[in-house]
């Protein structure tokens, strides 16, 4: 074999098998990916909740994880958040012809062991190769199926007035361990990238307690545009405080060099939890339980008014607006 | 973080707070001519701990809000051109031009990259010697020393490609002109402090002695600004306008004299365009001399057409403290970061995005001024 | 204006230094304060380290700060 992936891989014919066969198989195994049918088949009941996401992150490579983990833990955690037990997933791979092979193989070993914490089977996959500059190295589209337990009624719509708002962890682990790895910014964090499967924590949570109300990882946009969207889904207030929010000190030191509020920016391993207030500090307790739980804090509440807003008490006292974020998020001088 | 947290004590905060409540006696107006002090009183809700008293102003301090229309539609023409690689600041990639922005040009195919700082625009030329790189050279005494030190760098390794759109501005000519329009009447001045660290304490003396306005250089945490209004309205109570350093730990009263010495050879000083004031003399900062050879606007010539303002837009208004954001009637309505009309909505230091998105919420009376 | 925070000089190379924040560590030209010293503290803005930090200047503005307070709670 090549030691880079060539534009017949992607044709279907020999080497597009031996591709398969040989540096995603042996990863990924299961019984429904192992027959090589044209579908995968399987049998469901309940509820089920279904979601797709692509993963094109630059660069591909980043302290804390890849683009192949990313693609697992993403769209697990978009099942979690809904309260689902993710089960299934496909993953369609489109590279750049040119791609180094093993590249790809540690991508695959990636998604095999994100895969395997999550315990979920990878059990449809696709491989295309476009050429040479028409795809930014490596694009993955992953998407997922969970099962909703019976009375499970998770949603962005069902905050409430006096519910409690917990934030699983640190903000702005992923996007500044991100940032530090382009080109020109000449500067290196001891932050790695929060990248994890939260399912596991999300089932623990619905443990301690039946009545979580809106659960949500802030990814794009971070911790401020998921409140947002809470506020604006629910048609509620939210209030949250500084100084309750955990910033790790090296996130806040990269933030301040780079003009960046850590409130903006992303987050691949943490989750915001909207809670019935009588139940916030038994599932706060269950979540710092969890490896990824272990800053777990309570942030803030839901009002009533301003109603659609998010209100921060700052550091010094005095309430400012939190909007969503704008635009993209661009280190700025001044 | 060093010389950071300990400025963000709230108990000290507070003690500031009540000292200049007890000060104050009459109605004080205050202007800032900062976007790094914008940003900073918004963001920590500086006008909420101040009494009602003490009115503060924006002032035009957003390098990136005075930036011309006309520079900008010109930036935006330079990355048509073939073979041309823009390098920018990323405050300036959404502002609006006439026609179209720097991040519209980029999504259209033009080669645009935002840097972080003028060195990496310098290696970017290194790495692309068959390309023009132009740097898109914003920011006031701060930045422009910096911009100085990259062109005599580039001039050490003999890289020819390497070219820098100046568009640096002043900022005590700026103070000046303001004064001179006597449009906004004012007792004090938040100097700012990045600024004062490369320039010092003594080009502002001009303005206690000629105008009998208070000066007092701030530093960026909201201890610090509380400080300089403490000061402030000390100078002003008293009668005795001067020039003060509340942000010791960062400025000298002479300045970086490297820093100045750099600017002075490789910049001349001449007239600038600022949105909503026009033509300011002495304000501007233009590649002089011997290294006229990276003047972008020497080695390239754009036709541009005629320069559109956004109809209703009070950028103008706000850049001279004529205005608050509130008072324009675009503000939140149409004008949002998303669909900005002016650049004081798009720059993070911009008056109008500084409000939008940190205003105190919209129920209660915070807004002063 | 503008972006510039405070960081410490770890170590130095012709008109370069290496910086470091919270673990953060940072490549600085150091053409504007050539005097700098390992140890200093600049503050860093685009890539450049414009000024010196005063430690000294930096405690009495802190003990100042603490006057005041404690002045304000006695009235």
């Amino acid at each position: 074999m090549s030691d880079t992936i060539l534009l017949a891989h992607g044709s279907g014919g020999k080497l597009s098998h031996d591709l398969v066969e040989k540096k995603f198989l042996p990863f990924l195994a299961n019984p429904a990916l192992n027959k090589l049918d044209d579908s995968a088949i399987f049998e469901a009941s309940g509820r089920l909740a279904f979601t797709t996401d692509s993963y094109v992150v630059n660069p591909i490579f980043f302290p804390g994880g890849d683009i192949g983990k990313l693609s697992v833990c993403g769209t697990v955690n978009d099942l979690a958040m809904n309260g689902a037990k993710p089960v299934y997933l496909s993953l369609s791979v489109i590279i750049e012809e040119g791609f180094p092979l093993d590249g790809l193989e540690q991508i695959v070993w990636s998604i095999k062991a994100a895969a395997e914490e999550a315990e979920v089977q990878i059990i449809a996959g696709d491989t295309k190769v476009v050429n040479r500059g028409q795809a930014d190295k490596l694009f993955i589209t992953t998407s997922g199926i969970g099962v909703i337990s019976p009375g499970v009624d998770i949603s962005g719509a069902n905050a409430k007035t006096g519910d409690k708002v917990i934030l699983s962890g640190t903000i702005g682990d992923h996007g500044i361990a991100i940032m530090s790895q382009r080109e020109g910014l000449r500067f290196s964090v001891p932050i790695e990238s929060d990248c994890a499967p939260l399912n596991k924590l999300v089932s623990q949570m619905l443990e301690a307690s039946s009545r979580i109300h809106c659960l949500r990882d802030p990814t794009r946009g971070g911790l401020a545009t998921t409140l947002n969207e809470f506020a604006r889904q629910s048609n509620v207030g939210i209030m949250i405080q500084e100084n309750k929010i955990p910033v790790k000190e090296g996130v806040r030191a990269a933030c301040e060099l780079l003009g960046l509020d850590p409130i903006y920016v992303a987050n691949e391993g943490k989750l915001v939890a909207v809670v019935e207030p009588s139940d916030a500090d038994k599932v706060l307790a269950q979540m710092k339980q969890n490896g990824y739980g272990g800053d777990a804090a309570i942030i803030g509440e839901v009002t009533s008014q301003p109603p659609r807003r998010v209100i921060m008490k700052t550091k010094l006292g005095p309430s400012r607006i939190v909007d969503m974020l704008s635009g993209e998020l661009l280190p700025r001088i001044c | 973080m060093k010389f950071i947290d300990e400025y963000q004590n709230s108990k000290l905060a507070k003690g500031l707070a009540k000292r200049i409540a007890k000060q104050s006696s009459k109605h004080i107006r205050l202007m800032e001519f900062c976007g790094g002090h914008t940003h900073a009183i918004m963001r920590y809700g500086i006008r909420q701990l101040v009494p009602k008293t003490v009115e503060m102003r924006s002032g035009p301090g957003c390098p990136v809000c005075v930036t011309a229309t006309a520079d900008l539609d010109k930036a935006i023409a330079l990355a048509q051109l073939p073979n041309v690689i823009i390098t920018t600041f990323g405050d300036m990639m959404r502002v609006p031009g006439s026609y179209s922005s720097l991040q519209q040009a980029k999504a259209e195919g033009t080669d645009i990259r935002v840097v972080y700082s003028a060195i990496d625009a310098v290696e970017i030329a290194e790495a692309n010697p068959e390309k023009s790189v132009i740097f898109i050279g914003i920011g006031f005494e701060t930045t422009a020393p910096t911009i100085a030190a990259s062109i005599i760098k580039a001039q050490q390794k003999k890289i020819e490609n390497f070219h820098v759109l100046s568009l640096h501005k002043l900022t005590p000519p700026v103070m000046k002109a303001l004064l001179n329009l006597g449009e906004v009447k004012l007792d004090g001045i938040i100097c700012p402090g990045h600024v004062s660290v490369i320039i010092g304490s003594y080009p502002y003396e001009f303005i206690p002695k000629n105008y009998g306005v208070a000066c007092v250089i701030s530093g960026f945490e909201p201890l610090d600004i509380l400080l300089c209004l403490d000061k402030l309205v000390e100078q002003i109570e008293n009668g005795q306008p001067g020039v003060e350093i509340a942000y010791p730990r960062g400025v000298k009263p002479e300045g970086n004299s490297k820093a100045l010495q750099l600017m002075e050879e490789v910049f001349e000083i001449g007239e600038a365009n600022w949105r909503g004031i026009g033509w300011v003399p002495q304000s501007g900062l233009k590649i002089g001399g011997k290294y006229e050879h990276f003047d972008a606007d020497k080695a390239f010539s754009v036709s541009l057409k005629p320069v559109r303002e956004p109809k209703g837009c009070r950028c103008g208004d706000v850049v001279r403290g004529a205005a608050t954001p509130p008072e324009c009637k675009l503000f939140r309505k149409v004008c949002t970061p998303e669909r900005p009309v002016g650049p004081c909505m798009v720059s993070s230091e911009g008056a109008c995005a500084a409000y939008y998105q940190y205003g105190p919420p919209e129920n209660s009376q915070e807004f002063s001024g | 204006m503008c972006l510039a925070i405070p960081v410490r000089v770890v170590s130095i190379e012709g008109d370069e230094a290496e910086t470091e924040v919270a673990g953060v560590r940072r490549q600085v030209s150091i053409a504007l304060t050539p005097e700098v010293k390992v140890g200093d503290y600049v503050l860093l803005h685009t890539g450049y380290a414009i000024g010196v930090m005063d430690e000294t200047e930096a405690e009495e503005t802190l003990k100042l700060l603490e006057e005041i307070a404690s002045l304000s709670e006695v009235h």
